[in-house]
């Protein structure tokens, strides 16, 4: 950043510095500058302002500004049809807290999410530590991980409203063939939970055991070969090493995960496309943007599905919140740890060199040679090679 | 124009480092064996990605099967291993419900505008947060960031009356104009230029007497092609698959998601019709998988969705 392009305000002050630009200076004393430089001044000036516009003004309007007028919405007696009716300040947050059916579809979300984002999180670690060894057909296996991914939400809920049918699903055929009881997924309250958290579930796991998997990528080789000098196997090495080194990846996996599970639509949406009422017969599994859509597009009612709107925007904006302390407290402590381990390596590198660790390594005289000659490959290791000569 | 080019390249590759595998080196190999750490792993293994494989491609096959069935494979007590040979006739059936074609040329409209929109206008920004200085840069650039995790999908009532007011329901326009532009794509262009540009490129461009939009033009827009194509991937991906929108704006001329919900919306639900229409429409995103799988895979593993 030290060198960008700097408007030239030097050039436009009436006296300039340059030799140049002081006999130009001397011959037109009148017009310091030619019609192509004041020009080609501007451009500097206020291109940046130019290119950044496009955005902005777009964003504001179809981003920022239905956002803050849904606010206003909110604030009134306001039906689709009639339009916006009288003012009655928060009334329209009031009555929504105190609605059975919004606290309903906020239990339904988060317990939809929460079925969704523990075994999801466990699942996607499992998988990237699989895939984090030096397996044959690397790209077919990281392909055949992500298939679901290309699969559009529509279309799962539409294959898994019929995996979880009641009468003839796949699920249930499965079970009352080996004599179980079959079981009401779109009638129940959990059993519907689990088959909208297992749609999501089998769309995001193999794209979030990715994510994982470059951040495990990303950890250094060297930490786990010091660590298994140390003696430390395969299960102790990913427990204290892997885990500890891609937290902040885990943290981002989960808060990305928060808010798109806090936003779930399409898949309850389509889950039973017999009941009329979105969210199932008795609201089973009726979401809070579910309840919303039913609320402003059906019955119609706009200031109150504003209302809820707002609410869970500043629920949503709360675990932003948190996830930016959290980030923050994390990236701090890595900082600190990653300093330490750089030191360790340090005096590992010193001690290699004096010849007294070469045992600790069976058969390895001439590999660690290469060891200390070969620059390692994450960040603070471009800081070393200098230290060491210091050293 | 050589510079340029050597700069493109290796940003090209550097760029994706976090992508990319950390290849050890010859060195390396024997004594990380030794220790166990880059052992060829053992069947279990295999085991597991078998298994992983098949919970990812079942669902899929069984739709197939499902699909391509008459009614009675749905009631069979085991579920059949192999397609029947109704595919056609099924997808037929769809053609006959709902306006496939026309919501397929509708999504493909819809996905390659807003994708075309927010790739320009993220690369313009982000190019300027990236390397050009002006006054309020910093404070801008903190607005976006900002903005990244707000919901502005929770703006649809506002949005949807301004629709109804300027008469735009019913047509695409409605469609693309909310998602014209992403805080995202602003970030993740800026988080890749400023790395791979070099400020003297640039000066050296406009020493050479280069106006500001054909320096970006020249230099910029070479430097940022990798991470334009990963942006673009994503961004129609995320269009194409969108659904809440477009339900409310546009049922009667609908986009392909749309069009595909509407099978199940009959009171009668024939689910071989319904699971067709659901290959069916799979069918273009798994065409633009086989194509460009690893360019998903570099793309998701540089974080390029989420951040």
């Amino acid at each position: 950043m030290t060198s960008t392009i700097t408007p030239p305000t030097e050039a436009a002050s009436p006296t300039p510095s340059g030799s140049a630009k002081r006999d130009r200076a001397r011959t037109e004393p009148r017009t310091p500058l030619t019609t192509r430089q004041r020009l080609s001044r501007w451009d500097v000036r206020y291109s940046p302002y130019l290119y950044i516009a496009p955005f902005f003004v777009l964003f504001g309007l179809v981003g920022l500004f239905p956002l803050g007028y849904t606010f206003v919405v909110s604030l009134n007696d306001w039906n689709l049809l009639t339009g916006p009716g009288e003012w009655i300040g928060l009334q329209n947050f009031t009555d929504e807290l105190t609605d059975p059916l919004f606290w309903n579809s906020l239990f339904n979300t988060f317990s939809i999410f929460l079925l969704s984002a523990v075994p999801q999180l466990i699942a996607a670690i499992v998988i990237a530590a699989v895939l984090d060894q030096n397996i044959r057909a690397k790209t077919f296996w990281r392909l055949s991980v992500i298939l679901p991914y290309v699969v559009t939400p529509v279309a799962v809920a539409l294959i898994f409203s019929n995996v979880f049918g009641e009468k003839y699903g796949l699920i249930n055929n499965l079970l009352t063939t080996i004599g179980a009881d079959p079981v009401m997924w779109k009638t129940e309250t959990l059993p519907s939970h689990i088959a909208i958290a297992t749609m999501v579930n089998w769309r995001w796991t193999g794209y979030n055991a990715l994510i994982l998997l470059a951040a495990m990528q990303a950890v250094p080789k060297d930490i786990h070969e010091a660590a298994a000098i140390d003696g430390a196997g395969a299960v102790r090495r990913f427990f204290s090493v892997t885990i500890p080194s891609i937290k902040p990846t885990i943290v981002f996996v989960v808060i990305t995960a928060t808010i798109g599970g806090l936003q779930i639509f399409t898949e309850p949406k389509l889950f039973n496309a017999t009941s009329s009422i979105p969210g199932g017969p008795q609201r089973q599994y009726q979401t809070t943007v579910l309840y919303l859509w039913d609320l402003a597009f059906n019955r119609q009612d706009f200031g109150k599905a504003s209302a809820v709107a707002w609410i869970l925007f500043l629920i949503i904006v709360a675990i932003g919140l948190v996830n930016f302390w959290l980030s923050r407290r994390i990236a701090g402590a890595e900082a600190k740890s990653a300093k330490r381990r750089t030191r360790r390596r340090l005096d590992a590198h010193a001690a290699t060199r004096a010849g007294a660790s070469l045992a600790a390594v069976p058969g390895a005289g001439g590999v660690t040679g290469a060891m200390v000659a070969e620059p390692t490959l994450d960040d603070d290791s471009l800081e070393e090679p200098s230290r060491e000569d210091r050293a | 124009m050589t510079a340029t080019k050597a700069v493109v390249t290796s940003g090209a590759t550097g760029g994706r480092g976090r992508g990319r595998d950390l290849a050890p080196s010859r060195h390396d190999a024997p004594r990380r064996r030794a220790l166990g750490i880059e052992r060829r792993p053992g069947w279990l293994t295999y085991t597991l990605l078998g298994v992983f494989f098949v919970a990812g491609a079942y669902p899929l096959y069984w739709s197939f099967i499902i699909g391509s069935s008459d009614k009675s494979a749905l009631t069979s007590t085991w579920p059949p291993l192999l397609p029947g040979g109704q595919f056609w006739t099924n997808v037929g059936e769809v053609l006959d419900t709902v306006p496939f074609w026309l919501a397929l040329g509708n999504s493909i409209i819809v996905a390659s505008v807003i994708t075309l929109s927010v790739v320009s206008f993220s690369t313009l920004a982000g190019y300027a947060f990236a390397k050009l200085r002006f006054r309020g840069r910093e404070g801008l650039m903190v607005f976006v960031i900002a903005t990244l995790a707000v919901p502005t999908q929770l703006g649809i009532i506002p949005l949807f009356m301004l629709m109804k007011q300027f008469g735009w329901t019913g047509t695409l326009g409605a469609v693309i104009v909310p998602t014209l532009v992403t805080a995202f794509g602003v970030f993740f262009m800026r988080q890749y230029l400023v790395d791979v540009i070099p400020d003297e490129l640039i000066e050296a461009a406009r020493v050479d007497g280069a106006s500001m939009i054909s320096t970006f033009w020249h230099v910029g827009v070479p430097a940022a092609r990798p991470a334009m194509a990963i942006l673009g991937l994503f961004t129609f991906m995320t269009a194409w698959t969108d659904y809440l929108w477009p339900l409310l704006v546009v049922p009667q001329n609908p986009t392909l998601q749309v069009a595909l919900s509407q099978l199940q919306s009959a009171r009668y639900v024939d689910y071989s019709v319904v699971l067709a229409g659901a290959v069916l429409a799979t069918l273009p995103l798994l065409i633009l998988f086989i194509i460009a799988g690893k360019q998903l895979i570099s793309g998701i593993m540089a974080g390029a969705v989420k951040g």
